[in-house]
């Protein structure tokens, strides 16, 4: 015992070399500060739990910025409070690691407290050393958020106060009230006995992550002499005497003994089944023989309320346009368009490349409320279609240069004893009368769009209906 | 192969799962949104990870994390997330850390809207975050290349050791078209400076800290050597109707999309114009622009952008005063109609 305790540990880099200057034995913390003793209790438990060669430690920033100049592991350096989200991004990545997020007061409570308490709420299995010594001591002894109430510091001259700071904050409570933490416990290093306290809780903590506990937090109160301006007994005192009455020991939270391993393993799938995992098209669809003019160049806009399935139309418009071998683009109303409470969408279909999908002048314009049709009748170009839904809109197109088609499609839709098919009766009507729709395309991409037989059975008798509703149409003309 | 009728946005995620990724951590946005739902969809039934971060700031620096362990890894969001992204980006860049980040940019400044707007251009373009690094960029205008140019950052980010940013609008992450997507990447790169928790790696180490000043511009020498290969070897651009254009019109993402529609109908006019897209962004087509630039033809460049005036900048450093450069920007999510570049550019071609 004696050995280990006076030997550098195994879990420690025979010479630290990424440490510059010509002493690379010994390590940068002033002396009488704890670091250096949770260090070695750290890289200890790491050796003897033989996890030493698969941990990974993540730096912080503060005085153990540095901490990878010693730990013989893989070393993290991490932004200042990113610890925990670094540590969750590792972890993720390697289950079976044993990854270590070290952090000072200022880095864990004040700039990383949101990274720290979602870390331990969503359940991390990692484990966080917190040295908490109630001051900045890289950046010059500046407060920190677990600095005292009176305490003096570079950036509190006349001390600490409620009045302008708030009180200490308490985050081994904090974070012992989450659920997910299988073990939250306070300790100190101000003398021989509370060191060998903190020893043991940085194995069971350390231990807990090997066996798949969870999250493991242990915060240390520990020494800062020179930010104290103390000596180190002196600073061992104030440890003990004064730390401890605002942040008081013990075991917060320990449920370990009764937490299931928690199974961390992925199945990576093999490339050759990715494709499907992914919903690719797999290439098995019979082909189709397309009845289309050689010419397509289709500049639609759907406009209605939300609700009644004007962006779906123009989708599957772009679909049966895709199955035509068509260049085809859909864009929904979105940005400053949105105003007014209409929804539309833009869709063209076209032989040629398509360059801006807006519609600006469409060719077919579908409306199915009053306010689509005022907004849009002006903007179709000469010539162009306009469907409607007549049994909603109570005024006509007043133009005389465009085709108009005077749709009962929602009351069609009420008779078939379902409103939301009103947007198949108008695909319908718009298959029948115009020459870029396939009619078997459509018929063989339906069974594709609903795929409840009920649902299918309901929207291929409303195609149906639409269809002989054209055909009425053009008897009448 | 078939095509598949798909969101750009979610195009984004089956590129990235093709290319190999198993890690997305990401917060919710719009217009980006759908870009996180399709990689929660998807990410589990591969074997990969999707986590939703309790913050912007949180899901980079799990990309810090998981990138450093070797995985192919990913983030989206879009501008105001972008900002608050930028501490991680830079100390990825610092790192030397490959990962994609994908930009669906809104409308600025602040909270400003959802609608789409290019003016993220300055902030991944040029840098963003403190200190001397360069992202590379990539800017897609279609659904296709939200597919192919996110597969493409991959491939690049791990071949540089830097991030890589897909640079796209609200338009083109919420419009859907065909995509042709290409067989699962099966063999990834080596990676020997990752740290995968195991006794060979135990000396890497993944930081962007280095204390001596000597120490440190060596390192940002080393980064600017980086960039100035990427520049050399990486730029990727298209060309539209520019073989006898005298009039060069020159837009990227979205943009490009109603320039190259405005080229056809001036065109029918008789007018002698043509387009230039920067598909990478860093590297920018300087060369290109140059040689254009060169030419007698040429009568004058004239840039179209969703913001302020942020390409044109780049625009007018490789042309370098030897022509005119002319600008029309539009912001706050309102996007120019075909007519109204058509009639600039009259415009322009009259003020000469």
């Amino acid at each position: 015992m004696s050995a280990k305790i006076l030997s550098k540990s195994r879990g420690f880099y025979d010479v630290y070399e990424r440490r510059p200057g010509s002493d690379q034995e010994t390590t940068h913390y002033c002396p009488g500060c704890g670091h250096g003793i949770l260090h070695k209790m750290i890289a200890e438990a790491l050796i003897d739990y033989g996890v030493s060669d698969n941990s990974i430690i993540i730096s912080p920033v503060g005085c153990s910025v540095f901490a990878y100049y010693y730990f013989a592991a893989g070393n993290f350096q991490a932004a200042h409070g990113r610890a925990p989200a670094v540590a969750t991004g590792v972890k993720r990545a390697l289950p079976e690691s044993i990854v270590i997020s070290y952090q000072g007061d200022g880095d864990l409570a004040a700039i990383g407290g949101n990274e720290i308490l979602h870390a331990a709420n969503r359940g991390e299995s990692i484990s966080v050393f917190f040295v908490n010594n109630a001051i900045y001591g890289m950046t010059g002894g500046q407060m920190a958020p677990t600095t005292l109430i009176g305490q003096k510091t570079t950036t509190t001259p006349y001390g600490r106060t409620v009045a302008n700071e708030g009180y200490p904050i308490r985050m081994t409570e904090l974070i012992s009230q989450l659920e997910a933490p299988v073990y939250v416990e306070r300790t100190m290093m101000a003398d021989t006995k509370s060191i060998n306290t903190t020893r043991k809780a940085v194995r069971k903590a350390i231990k807990n992550q090997v066996e798949k506990k969870g999250f493991s937090f242990v915060e240390v109160l520990s020494t800062c002499p020179t930010g104290w301006k103390m000596t180190a007994p002196q600073s061992e005192e104030w440890v003990k005497t004064t730390m401890t009455k605002q942040f008081p020991l013990g075991v917060y939270k320990d449920i370990s003994g009764d937490a299931e391993p928690l199974d961390l393993t992925k199945n990576q799938l093999p490339a050759e089944r990715i494709p499907k995992a992914i919903s690719l098209p797999l290439g098995d669809k019979e082909k189709l023989v397309y009845q289309i003019p050689k010419t397509v160049n289709e500049e639609i806009k759907i406009s209605g309320f939300g609700g009644q399935g004007v962006l779906s139309l123009g989708v599957w418009l772009s679909e049966f346009g895709m199955r035509e071998d068509l260049n085809v683009s859909w864009i929904p109303s979105y940005g400053p368009e949105m105003r007014g409470g209409t929804a539309h969408c833009h869709v063209k279909l076209s032989n040629r490349p398509i360059g801006s999908p807006l519609v600006a002048q469409p060719t077919v314009l579908v409306a199915t409320n009053r306010p689509s049709l005022e907004k849009f009748e002006q903007e179709v170009v000469e010539g162009g279609k306009i469907f409607w839904d007549n049994s909603l809109i109570d005024i006509s197109p007043s133009r005389s240069d465009i085709v108009s088609f005077p749709v009962p499609a929602t009351e069609i839709a009420n008779q078939l004893g379902n409103t939301k098919a009103a947007n198949v009766v108008m695909l319908g009507v718009i298959t029948a009368v115009s020459d870029f729709l396939d009619e078997n395309i459509v018929r063989r991409t339906l069974p594709e769009i609903f795929k409840k037989k009920h649902l299918l059975d309901l929207n291929m008798q409303a195609f149906n209906k639409g269809l002989e509703f054209a055909a009425s149409l053009k008897q009448m003309t | 192969m078939e095509r598949q009728l798909i969101k750009g946005n979610e195009a984004i995620v089956k590129g990235a799962i093709l290319a190999g990724c198993r890690g997305y951590f990401g917060y919710p946005i719009t217009p980006a949104s759908e870009i996180a739902q399709a990689a929660a969809l998807y990410m589990p039934l591969v074997g990969g990870t999707f986590l939703q971060a309790e913050s912007e700031i949180a899901a980079i620096n799990m990309v810090y994390g998981a990138s450093g362990t070797g995985q192919r890894v990913m983030t989206a969001s879009s501008s105001p997330g972008i900002s608050l992204k930028q501490e991680g980006i830079s100390y990825i860049a610092g790192a030397e850390l490959p990962c994609v980040i994908v930009d669906v940019m809104r409308g600025g400044p602040g909270l400003g809207n959802i609608a789409p707007e290019q003016g993220d251009y300055h902030q991944i373009v040029k840098g963003g975050g403190h200190g001397n690094y360069k992202n590379i960029v990539l800017a897609p205008n279609s659904a296709q290349e939200m597919c192919d140019l996110t597969m493409l950052a991959f491939e690049l980010s791990d071949k540089y050791r830097n991030p890589a940013v897909v640079l796209a609008d609200g338009f083109i992450g919420q419009m859907m078209e065909p995509v042709v997507f290409p067989d699962p990447i099966d063999e990834l790169p080596e990676k020997k400076w990752a740290i995968k928790g195991v006794p060979e790696d135990k000396d890497n180490l993944i930081s962007s800290i280095e204390l001596d000043p000597d120490d440190l511009e060596r390192h940002n020498r080393k980064l600017q050597q980086k960039y100035e290969i990427i520049r050399k070897n990486e730029i990727r651009f298209q060309e539209y109707e520019t073989e006898d254009a005298e009039f060069i019109l020159v837009a990227f993402g979205i943009v490009s999309r109603l320039v190259q529609s405005a080229v056809d109908t001036l065109r029918e006019d008789g007018v002698k114009v043509g387009m230039l897209r920067p598909i990478t962004l860093m590297p920018f087509p300087t060369p290109v622009l140059e040689k254009l630039a060169a030419d007698e033809r040429v009568k004058f460049f004239s840039v179209f952008e969703l913001n302020n005036g942020q390409m044109v900048d780049d625009v007018r450093l490789a042309v370098n005063g030897s022509k005119p450069v002319k600008f029309y920007g539009r912001m706050g999510g309102n996007v120019p109609t075909i007519q109204e570049i058509v009639d600039q550019v009259k415009k322009q071609m009259r003020e000469i």
